[in-house]
């Protein structure tokens, strides 16, 4: 499925756009991780809780849980707040 | 916990066999610069930034290959990361297992590194071995030169240890920090460490068990504060001699102490500074060849913190016995209106003869002193805030 990468993630994938494939978001998490080594962890904290300035959407609706279950035809947006000095 | 006293012979003067250089690492709150400097120490090469954008705690170059750097780094939203160059900063790969804590069963709450703070390469006969001191605290090891790190010894989970770590709104104002993670050069398995807040711990036996050495260390007064509780005392740096591996220095927020092992008694050495200056300050330097000497940079620790030059007039205080006695070395430094202060880990030495002092400051600014602190000049400006500085000899 399309996955929208954030500016500052795109030192791993070099495009805004990737693809990844998953049952649930966790599976699409660790794909995009073995395609795109370190990039889960920059969002995804040890103890599986999405960090605290990072959101995902899958088909406009926020998800924070990585059981979520998800569609090959989804679209599933990552979001980088951008607060700060 | 007895120890030999054994004191390290070390050559007065370094062997002038080939020209030795000195890199300066500065790492910073937007990135991290290196600094290559001719043989005179005059002429300075800057390369960077590297990590534009990335807040750097800790930038740190392998010391037994000279070759390995490793950077801590996060940025202001996303996880925190290790990167590893092998070739002096040309090209960086990312840790493939930073450090993490261990995951907790579902149901709990589990604790998460916000940033790695410190970096310190083992010892010489563990090639590839490093530390790492987290935010909050905790204690990490990587056996692959930084590729892959995992949690070190009991103390991340232990609840005595998680008691005195207390919470991060118990830590310094970016977060609670294990630091000054040093490593005995005649024996691998004796270790320290500092944690603010949370005291000074010892390992005899390779992490496997630790002592608390908080004895003779002041606990701010006024607040009713233990001080037999290593929650009440924040190191802010130790600094083992170099030539004398049973002599160890304290920066605390207590003052400046001294420890001679075995002896497990601080001696509060900061008493002997001008009451007008005080002994408040973050970081400490001790001298590559002479354990009597050593330097720290002085802070306002009054009222409300301010933590800047004491009278806006930074300087460095040099001790040269063992803090008995302690002289002011300001010469180049502003003379007045200088408001800035140089973190825990910004200030540092070379091995050079004569040693090559070296401090990054918050407001941006690289100083330097080819005399041991005779004269000072400055040697970047308007960089971001300084968060670390290394210096060695290559």
């Amino acid at each position: 499925m399309k996955v929208l990468i954030p500016d500052a993630l795109r030192s791993y994938t070099e495009s805004s756009r990737a693809v990844a494939q998953g049952a649930t978001l966790a599976e699409l998490l660790m794909d995009l991780n073995g395609q795109y080594p370190g990039i889960r962890f920059r969002m995804i904290d040890e103890q599986d809780r999405v960090r605290r300035h990072i959101r995902i959407f899958v088909n406009g609706e926020q998800v924070n849980a990585l059981s979520q279950p998800l569609q090959p035809t989804d679209d599933v947006v990552i979001v980088q707040a951008l607060s700060g000095g | 916990m007895a120890r030999k006293t054994t004191k390290i012979t070390t050559q007065r003067k370094p062997a002038p066999a080939r020209v030795r250089r000195t890199l300066v690492l500065a790492a910073t709150r937007k990135g991290a610069w290196l600094f290559h400097g001719d043989s005179t120490r005059k002429k300075w090469r800057v390369d960077g930034p590297h990590f534009l954008g990335h807040t750097i705690s800790h930038l740190v170059l392998d010391p037994r290959d000279q070759r390995t750097l490793l950077a801590a780094a996060k940025t202001g939203h996303l996880g925190p990361t290790v990167f590893r160059s092998t070739d002096m900063g040309k090209t960086w790969k990312e840790a493939a297992q930073p450090p993490a804590f261990a995951k907790v069963p579902e149901g709990e709450k589990g604790r998460s590194v916000d940033h790695t703070f410190w970096l310190t390469p083992a010892h010489v006969n563990e090639p590839n071995v490093w530390y790492a001191g987290t935010s909050p605290q905790g204690l990490f090891r990587s056996e692959d030169g930084g590729v892959t790190w995992a949690p070190f010894s009991i103390i991340n989970d232990d609840p005595q240890y998680r008691e005195w770590m207390g919470t991060v709104q118990d830590g310094t104002p970016d977060g609670p920090k294990l630091h000054s993670i040093i490593v005995d050069p005649r024996d691998p398995k004796h270790l320290y460490f500092g944690m603010s807040g949370g005291g000074v711990h010892e390992s005899l036996d390779g992490g496997h068990t630790w002592r608390v050495m908080i004895k003779g260390m002041d606990v701010v007064e006024g607040f009713g504060l233990d001080p037999l509780n290593p929650t009440c005392h924040d190191p802010h740096c130790l600094r083992m001699a170099p030539s004398n591996p049973d002599r160890i220095y304290q920066q605390n927020h207590c003052g400046i102490y001294r420890i001679d092992r075995p002896s497990d008694t601080w001696v509060r050495i900061g008493k002997s500074m001008p009451k007008k200056v005080g002994d408040v300050g973050f970081p400490l330097v001790v001298h590559p060849r002479d354990d009597n000497t050593a330097w720290v940079f002085p802070m306002d620790g009054s009222g409300v913190w301010p933590r800047v030059s004491p009278d806006g007039k930074p300087a460095v205080y040099v001790t040269k016995n063992g803090g008995k006695t302690w002289q002011r070395q300001d010469a180049g430094m502003p003379k007045s209106q200088g408001w800035w202060t140089v973190k825990r880990q910004c200030m540092t030495s070379d091995t050079r003869d004569p040693v090559g002092l070296y401090f990054g400051t918050t407001s941006g600014e690289l100083w330097m002193s080819r005399d041991e602190g005779r004269k000072w000049a400055c040697i970047a400006r308007n960089l971001p805030e300084i968060y670390a500085v290394e210096a060695a000899v290559v």
